[in-house]
């Protein structure tokens, strides 16, 4: 009993959970909003890329290329510090949030974008002749037949890349952004208790569980109807 | 023969050092069904794909009712594949879209038309291939000839001045090719230009004004379907039949 006791002491401590309970439901909020930006960020830039290589220009091609291949080789970590502690030598100083959004941003748009290309690589040929076929423009075609294909073909993938950046915005407690692991790395060193760090644990899986239901259903919505 | 609605002059198509079409001349009439045949690699295909620039031709000039598509600019080619119809060997449909989506997409984007327009466009031509109460069926939904028919139906509704059939039973279930032979049939009894590849040969016999028999890239011998099935000039058409027949 006197482990149990312990354990709970450790890990639940309801005095400590309740102290903190307001600091942590700001952090929450700061979480959510950082993962919105960095899904609309991430996305749009993903798709627009994607969708600028399929006119098949060498140069844009080669830079779209450049540009995924650094974001998805380097630790997104790495690029937060050298924003954040680099940048101001330069005499540029961002804030903490606004690093972190761009830099999950462009690391989610570096994944994002090497997805939907897939999905416009793995439409048929034939879709375009159809669609040129019948006067459709390139763009027409892009847009009208490939593209919808192509999302749909990407979703899976996609939403698990999602979850994933998202879940990084703890990294921003490296920089001073008061999400949820800040606050709770905060807390835990003001008490010296595990406590906040699992209160932290719990409002993760209150945000993102939900998430990921969210992608099942998306999944199951996107599959092909018959 | 009356004027030309289809003209290709000195087509010629080559991939690299290999010479795919050369110097290809062939007119087809108003209302005219050309059937084209041909062993495999002979060329066929790519001809009928260069008339609408599917494939660039290397050379030569492809009229369509006068006007010269393979010397236009990008915008200008958009418009003037408007006027002709293809139907491809794999349907091609647009899966994410029912029936009538399908034969209303290009409709609204590439002819101007208002959706009610199209749609109400789109439900007449599938009622005249058959398939109306099919027009909101998902393509995944459909048999081989019923996709086929459907997209008939989507080149015929941008009100094509000529039609190009590229192998359009070669992919179906035996028991499936009569109903798009059918719809083929109603569509010459109409007055619908055609140039048709296939390998429906008792289709050609009793449809076409003309059969062409291509190899190696040129039209080797061309005539009534009669004259080509039942007394053939060249080896080669020869050769070619009594291997078809068997």
């Amino acid at each position: 009993m006197d482990g149990l006791d312990r354990f709970l002491n450790t890990f639940f401590n309801g005095a400590i959970f309740a102290r903190y309970l307001p600091d942590m439901l700001a952090g929450v909020w700061v979480t959510i909003w950082l993962a919105a930006a960095v899904i609309a960020l991430g996305l749009t830039l993903g798709l627009l890329l994607a969708c600028l290589r399929s006119y098949g220009n060498r140069v844009v091609n080669l830079c779209i290329i450049v540009f995924a291949d650094l974001g998805r080789a380097l630790p997104p970590l790495v690029l937060i510090l050298i924003m954040y502690f680099g940048l101001p030598g330069l005499g540029v100083r961002l804030s903490g949030p606004l690093v972190l959004i761009l830099v999950l941003g462009f690391v989610l748009a570096a994944f994002a974008e090497e997805i939907f290309w897939a999905g416009l690589t793995s439409v048929a040929r034939g879709q375009w002749e159809a669609g040129r076929a019948t006067g459709l423009g390139f763009t027409q075609t892009l847009i009208h037949v490939a593209l919808p294909q192509a999302i749909r073909l990407a979703i899976p993938p996609l939403v698990n890349r999602v979850l994933a950046i998202s879940k990084m915005t703890a990294l921003g407690s490296v920089i001073g952004v008061s999400e949820i692991l800040a606050v709770a790395s905060t807390a835990q060193s003001f008490t010296g208790s595990a406590a906040p760090l699992t209160m932290g644990a719990i409002a993760y899986v209150i945000v993102f569980l939900p998430l990921v239901i969210l992608t099942r259903i998306l999944e199951h919505r996107y599959a092909w109807k018959v | 023969m009356t004027r030309p609605m289809l003209e290709l002059v000195g087509l010629n198509k080559r991939f690299g050092d290999l010479t795919v079409l050369h110097d290809i001349h062939l007119r087809v009439g108003q209302g005219e069904l050309v059937f084209v045949i041909g062993p495999s690699g002979s060329g066929k295909s790519t001809m009928l794909r260069c008339c609408n620039r599917l494939e660039e031709p290397t050379s030569g000039s492809v009229l369509i009712d006068g006007a010269d598509i393979t010397a236009c600019s990008p915008r200008a080619l958009n418009k003037m594949r408007l006027n002709l119809g293809m139907v491809f060997q794999g349907f091609h449909l647009y899966p994410h879209m029912d029936a009538v989506g399908n034969v209303m997409l290009a409709q609204v984007k590439a002819l101007g038309r208002s959706k009610d327009e199209a749609r109400a466009r789109a439900l007449e031509m599938l009622d005249r291939v058959g398939l109306r109460h099919k027009s909101d069926a998902m393509p995944s939904a459909l048999s081989g000839g019923q996709q086929q028919r459907v997209a008939i139906a989507r080149a015929l509704a941008l009100d094509p001045k000529v039609m190009l059939f590229d192998e359009p039973t070669s992919a179906l279930d035996p028991e499936l090719v009569g109903s798009v032979l059918a719809v083929m049939k109603d569509l010459r009894t109409s007055g619908m230009t055609m140039l048709v590849v296939s390998h429906e040969m008792g289709f050609a016999r009793e449809a076409a004004d003309r059969v062409i028999f291509m190899d190696g890239g040129v039209i080797v011998e061309e005539g009534q379907p009669e004259a080509i099935f039942t007394n053939p000039q060249a080896e080669r058409t020869r050769a070619f039949l009594s291997r078809v027949r068997g």
